[in-house]
């Protein structure tokens, strides 16, 4: 003989409790399996509990009026009949694997597992070719101010043209006018972080849900702290500072000359320095920054900042991003002086050990991609800076000159005003200037 | 009519689907053939004419007009092994089925949790334009492609019909077969001899053109077609696209043409409410592709109405040629 | 033909599988009452002797198609109790990878082409079933159990009559137990017996009292030995007795407690264990032992199943079975490792079949 629990039977798919109703067998009763002993409500239908075995009905563990949840005891029945599952059932799990269905059709497969087209994709650009997407009611308001799309520049991801960028098309001026029709390059631009728009359709059965959202055709890779910062920066830069490009083309022969016979004449004396083109550079803007304090600024908000000194910053690529040492000072230094510093700064910037001295502060920036070969790029000025040259390759080009065809080594100079506090002739004077300096090397150092 | 050169003979639409069935069925024992006058009589759109003398009474099964039994026989059969391709003799008839077909042909290979597939072919031989009138001459591919668990092929020509049954019998999951059947003995065209199956879940673009993209099944493909030659002369020129598997659906074929232009033109004889060519819609505007929209998604569809018997009104109910072209006009100059 | 009560061995393998069934029902019946199992359980407590001797009188390459109702038939025909008690339980290790749930266990490998949760959804898949078995060549016979409600689906009266008109090898064994959910059979037909609607077929009929197991088995084996010989198929009716509602919801507002309790009287296993003793065929420890194997199987059974993992959450990926020859599908769930055998579903292996489809049908 042993006692059993009776529990609150679940009598309909969806009961999750009873409602004791009435006692049918009181306490003590003899019982037989299947006979009625209580009646409960759930659901409002009435219904009977029967006694699971032969037996004695010992003891209600439930009143009348109590509710009960399923699996609960209402009673107590002693019993000689056999306990089919004692002791081996788990606890009641409610909805077993219900879960399971939600998981399917509704979950999207995140953004990365469509194809995203990396920034090569031609599609990215306003190219005159192929069609370009365009919010549909982008096209209404194209229709509706007159604007042509075809001139309209996409700010949505893979250049989308949205409806904010048709009426600013319609309103203001263009904000990025191609400088002398060339292709411009960009060091950086915010435009590639957008993902493809696609809510992603669900696709017929390949699309496994939940799990490795990211397909084996993309690796996720975290950023680094410095990767963030520049990137957080850059943004900052372009949004907040109406780039302005100039370009110059500077006969470089003079420059690689001078350089040539100043190394040659250094070699006995600085063990090992090697004067550069880019120290060259440095040295020229530091020089023509100090002669032009117009350039030598930032951008206040509501004033223009005037800097009395020159720091001049020098644009190093390093593993995981790009960091700008300064050469403080750099008017004031000789030009073997920027040279070693910036060969140091250079150096500790490669090997990841620059201080929080080295960097910051900088008036204006260079930034040198000519050791890539790069012919001419349009740099991203570093805030709070007014402006940043972009310097390209020396190459070799059939010159005319008053004698002929001459192949000269000549390298283009792109600078990058912001146009909050500089205005293009200010910009230009400079330019000029460092050409004519920089043909003319010996007023570097004079 | 056939002629053969090397590799490729011409045939009709009905003459197709036969040669596939033959191929089928000499290739594989497991392969055979049940439906209402199929036998002897070859067939109520003579499809299967001359194939019971060739293989026998045995594998081409004349059965009584029972076509839940006819499906469910299949179903069965598909079950101990065999291929059965069994003929629902208007697709209308299939609403007797359906408990075989949805319940039961569509939902074994996931209810038994893989343990075994269905491997069968349910052909329809569907559509108006036979003065059948309204309980012999409906387009309903929207019941099966919204049903999980079976495949949906239209195929709107010989060629595809041939290559694409190939599939559907050596596909191992329950296919549905749609034949139209003006296409029987009006469509003829280059087949390729030999057995060798077109796959499931590809679109076909017969035409290429930049000005608007036409999305059509069935008998439509072929009216779309002649519908751009016809637009093609007021320098209009259209993409069309002939999905052929509705269920997988090659959607990427078809959201990469309707990007290409802009414009697309979803042309389905069902009628419009419910229809398949919804789903293209919604897998238009749900996509990307819906900012590459120069204009609305434009529908034609049957008349969501039964098919009439006076000729002049069966023809008003669905899209003819006319109707594609005019629609596609005022849709290159919309937006 | 062999007396089960009078045979040692037979009587045992009564036995096992009616302690079995009933205490498999006994335990899904517990399990559901405290909340441990989703959806709904039809249960065929009192229903034993029906589905053991019928399948008793087919060999393990025969086939049967089941009901809703169908522990019982999956039990008789050799299923794993483990991987029912999986599947009731939602799990990956069911029988249906916990995507079937009751009415949808399978053993394809025991012949068991499945419970069905259509009420005559199995009718014709029998018949198709007999037609393979037979443009296969075999003397394989497919049995389809069904109640007798599925009488008046159409799908019973088209498939009869094919099975008739083309002598396949088909036993019909209709089970009634007299109510249709809660129609009684009297109300649905004008017939006094199911078996009367054979004659309608030109095939035989017969009516067995379903709960002497020895009557069933006697009606059965001759049935089977009908369709083996290829002279076509025959109606059983078994008469017989739902214990329990006909599924959790009901309230058994369409009979009396007196009803339920006469046929209790006449408990199918409780007669068999009368006529084994009376035979002497075997005594009372031998019947107990068999209720304890029993009861030890199904307490075995709920364990095993318990410790099942749950299902997959890939349900795109498990709609269609693998194919070579679409483009666009993939399929993520190929069949379980031992399901499958060749003789009992040649045709459903994924990949290899297709790919074997061309030039190499394996018409055993």
């Amino acid at each position: 003989m042993r006692e059993i629990e009776v529990p609150m039977p679940k009598l309909s798919m969806t009961m999750e409790e009873g409602e004791l109703i009435a006692w049918v067998k009181q306490e003590g009763d003899q019982v037989r399996a299947g006979d009625v002993i209580a009646e409960v409500n759930s659901d409002k239908v009435e219904m009977e509990v029967e006694s699971p075995a032969d037996g004695t009905l010992v003891r209600h563990a439930a009143a009348e009026g109590d509710v009960v949840p399923v699996g609960a005891p209402i009673a107590t029945l002693a019993t000689e009949a056999e306990d089919l599952l004692g002791g081996i059932l788990g606890p009641p799990e409610g909805e077993a694997g219900g879960e399971g269905n939600r998981a399917g059709q509704g979950a999207m497969p995140a953004p990365a597992a469509a194809e995203a087209p990396s920034g090569a994709e031609p599609d990215a650009a306003p190219a005159a070719d192929g069609p370009r997407p365009v919010v549909p009611a982008g096209r209404r308001r194209a229709t509706e101010l007159g604007v042509d799309l075809a001139t309209v520049t996409g700010t949505g991801p893979e250049g989308l043209v949205r409806v904010a960028d048709v009426e600013s098309a319609a309103g203001a001026p263009q904000p990025h006018p191609p400088v002398g029709g060339a292709p411009t390059g960009r060091v950086a631009g915010p435009r590639e972080e957008g993902g493809p728009l696609s809510t992603a359709p669900t696709p017929e059965p390949t699309a496994a849900p939940g799990a490795a959202a990211v397909g084996a055709d993309v690796e996720e890779v975290p950023l680094s702290a410095m990767r963030r910062v520049v990137a957080r920066r850059l943004v900052e830069s372009m949004q907040s500072a109406p780039h302005f490009y100039l370009t110059v083309t500077v006969d470089a022969e003079p420059l690689l000359a001078f350089r040539a016979e100043l190394n040659r004449q250094l070699a006995p004396r600085d063990e090992g320095l090697k004067v550069s083109v880019n120290d060259l550079i440095v040295k020229a803007c530091a020089v023509l920054l100090r002669a032009s304090p117009d350039v030598n600024v930032s951008f206040g908000g509501d004033k223009l900042l005037r800097h009395r000194r020159v720091h001049v910053g020098i644009a190093v690529a390093v593993d995981g991003g790009l960091v700008v040492p300064v050469v403080r000072d750099a008017d004031q230094k000789s030009l073997t002086q920027v040279a070693r510093e910036a060969g140091e700064l250079i150096g500790r910037a490669r090997a990841g050990k620059l201080a929080g001295d080295d960097v910051g502060g900088g008036t204006f920036t260079v930034s040198n991609l000519g050791m890539f070969g790069i012919e001419q790029f349009t740099a991203v000025i570093n805030p709070p800076e007014a402006a940043i040259l972009a310097v390209g390759a020396a190459l070799p080009e059939p010159v005319a000159t008053d004698d002929g065809v001459e192949v000269r080594r000549r390298m283009r100079l792109t600078l990058s005003i912001d146009h909050r506090a500089l205005d293009g002739a200010t910009g230009a004077a400079f330019l000029q200037r460092l050409k004519t300096t920089l043909e003319h090397p010996l007023q570097i150092v004079a | 009519m056939t002629a053969t050169e090397a590799g490729v003979e011409t045939l009709t639409f009905a003459e197709a689907v036969r040669a596939a069935l033959t191929e089928a069925m000499e290739a594989d024992e497991r392969v055979f053939v049940l439906g209402e006058d199929i036998g002897v009589y070859g067939g109520a759109f003579g499809v299967t004419t001359g194939m019971l003398d060739r293989f026998g009474a045995e594998r081409i099964r004349d059965t009584p007009i029972a076509e839940e039994a006819i499906v469910g026989a299949a179903v069965g059969a598909a079950l101990c092994g065999m291929r059965p391709v069994a003929e629902m003799q208007f697709s209308d008839f299939t609403a007797h089925a359906m408990d075989q077909l949805v319940n039961q042909a569509a939902k074994v290979w996931f209810m038994l949790g893989g343990a075994v597939s269905v491997p069968m072919v349910v052909r329809l031989p569907f559509g108006s334009g036979t003065g059948a009138a309204a309980q012999h001459s409906q387009s309903q591919e929207a019941w099966y492609a919204h049903t999980p668990g079976l495949k949906v092929v239209m195929p709107s020509n010989p060629a595809d019909a041939k290559g694409l049954l190939h599939a559907a019998i050596l596909d191992p999951n329950p296919v549905v077969f749609m034949e139209h059947k003006l296409l029987y003995r009006t469509a003829w065209g280059p087949v390729p001899t030999g057995s060798d199956p077109i796959p499931l879940g590809v679109a076909a673009v017969p035409r290429e053109g930049g000005d608007l993209t036409i999305v059509a099944t069935g008998i439509m493909v072929s009216r779309a077609l002649t519908a751009a030659e016809e637009l093609a002369g007021a320098g209009i020129e259209a993409t069309v696209v002939d999905p052929r598997t509705l269920k997988p659906l090659d959607e990427a074929t078809i959201l990469e043409r309707v990007r290409a232009t802009g414009r697309v033109l979803l042309v389905q004889e069902a009628p419009r409410s419910g229809g398949f060519m919804a789903e293209i819609a919604a897998r238009i505007s749900e996509s990307d592709t819906v900012y590459y929209l120069e204009a609305p998604v434009r529908r034609l569809s049957g008349l969501d109405a039964p098919i009439p018997y006076n000729p002049d009104l069966e023809k008003a109910s669905v899209p003819q040629v006319p109707d594609i072209v005019r629609a596609a006009r005022e849709l290159a100059e919309a937006g | 033909m062999g007396s089960l009560a009078g045979s040692a061995d037979d009587a045992r393998r009564v036995l096992a599988t009616m302690w079995t069934i009933r205490r498999f029902e006994e335990a899904v019946d517990e399990m559901f009452a405290r909340g441990l199992l989703y959806g709904t359980m039809h249960l065929s407590i009192g229903q034993e002797a029906s589905a053991t001797g019928a399948c008793l009188a087919l060999r393990d390459d025969d086939v049967i198609t089941s009901t809703h109702r169908g522990h019982g038939h999956c039990i008789a025909k050799g299923a794993d109790l483990g991987r029912m008690m999986a599947e009731l339980l939602a799990r990956d290790s069911g029988y249906c990878r916990g995507r079937g749930g009751s009415m949808h266990i399978a053993d394809v490998s025991k012949g068991n082409l499945g419970a069905n949760g259509i009420v005559a959804g199995g009718i014709p898949i029998a018949v198709g079933a007999g037609l393979a078995l037979k443009l296969q060549g075999t003397d394989r016979v497919a049995l389809s159990f069904f109640g007798d409600g599925a009488t008046s689906e159409g799908a019973f009266h088209e498939s009869v009559n094919l099975a008739a008109i083309w002598d396949l090898p088909v036993v019909f064994v209709c089970e009634n137990n007299h109510y249709g959910m809660s129609m009684s059979v009297e109300e649905v037909s004008r017939l006094e017996r199911v078996a009367d609607r054979a004659a309608g077929y030109g095939i035989p009929g017969v009516t067995v009292d379903g709960n002497d197991v020895q009557a069933v088995h006697d009606a059965a084996t001759e049935a089977v030995a009908t369709a083996r010989a290829g002279r076509g198929p025959t109606l059983i009716e078994a008469i017989t007795y739902r214990w329990k509602g006909h599924s959790k919801s009901d309230q058994n507002l369409y009979r009396t407690r007196e009803e339920i309790e006469s046929w209790r009287e006449r408990d199918p296993i409780d007669r068999f264990e009368q006529a084994v003793l009376e035979a002497k065929t075997l005594d009372e420890d031998d019947i107990k032992q068999a209720r304890d194997q029993a009861r030890d199987a199904v307490r075995d059974a709920v364990r095993t199943g318990q410790s099942g993992p749950p299902p997959s959450t890939d349900l795109l990926g498990a709609v269609y079975a693998p194919s070579e020859v679409d483009a666009l599908t993939v399929a993520s769930l190929g069949p379980p490792a031992e399901a499958g055998a060749p003789t009992a579903a040649g045709g459903s292996g994924p990949v290899a079949a297709a790919a074997g489809a061309r030039g190499e049908a394996e018409a055993p």
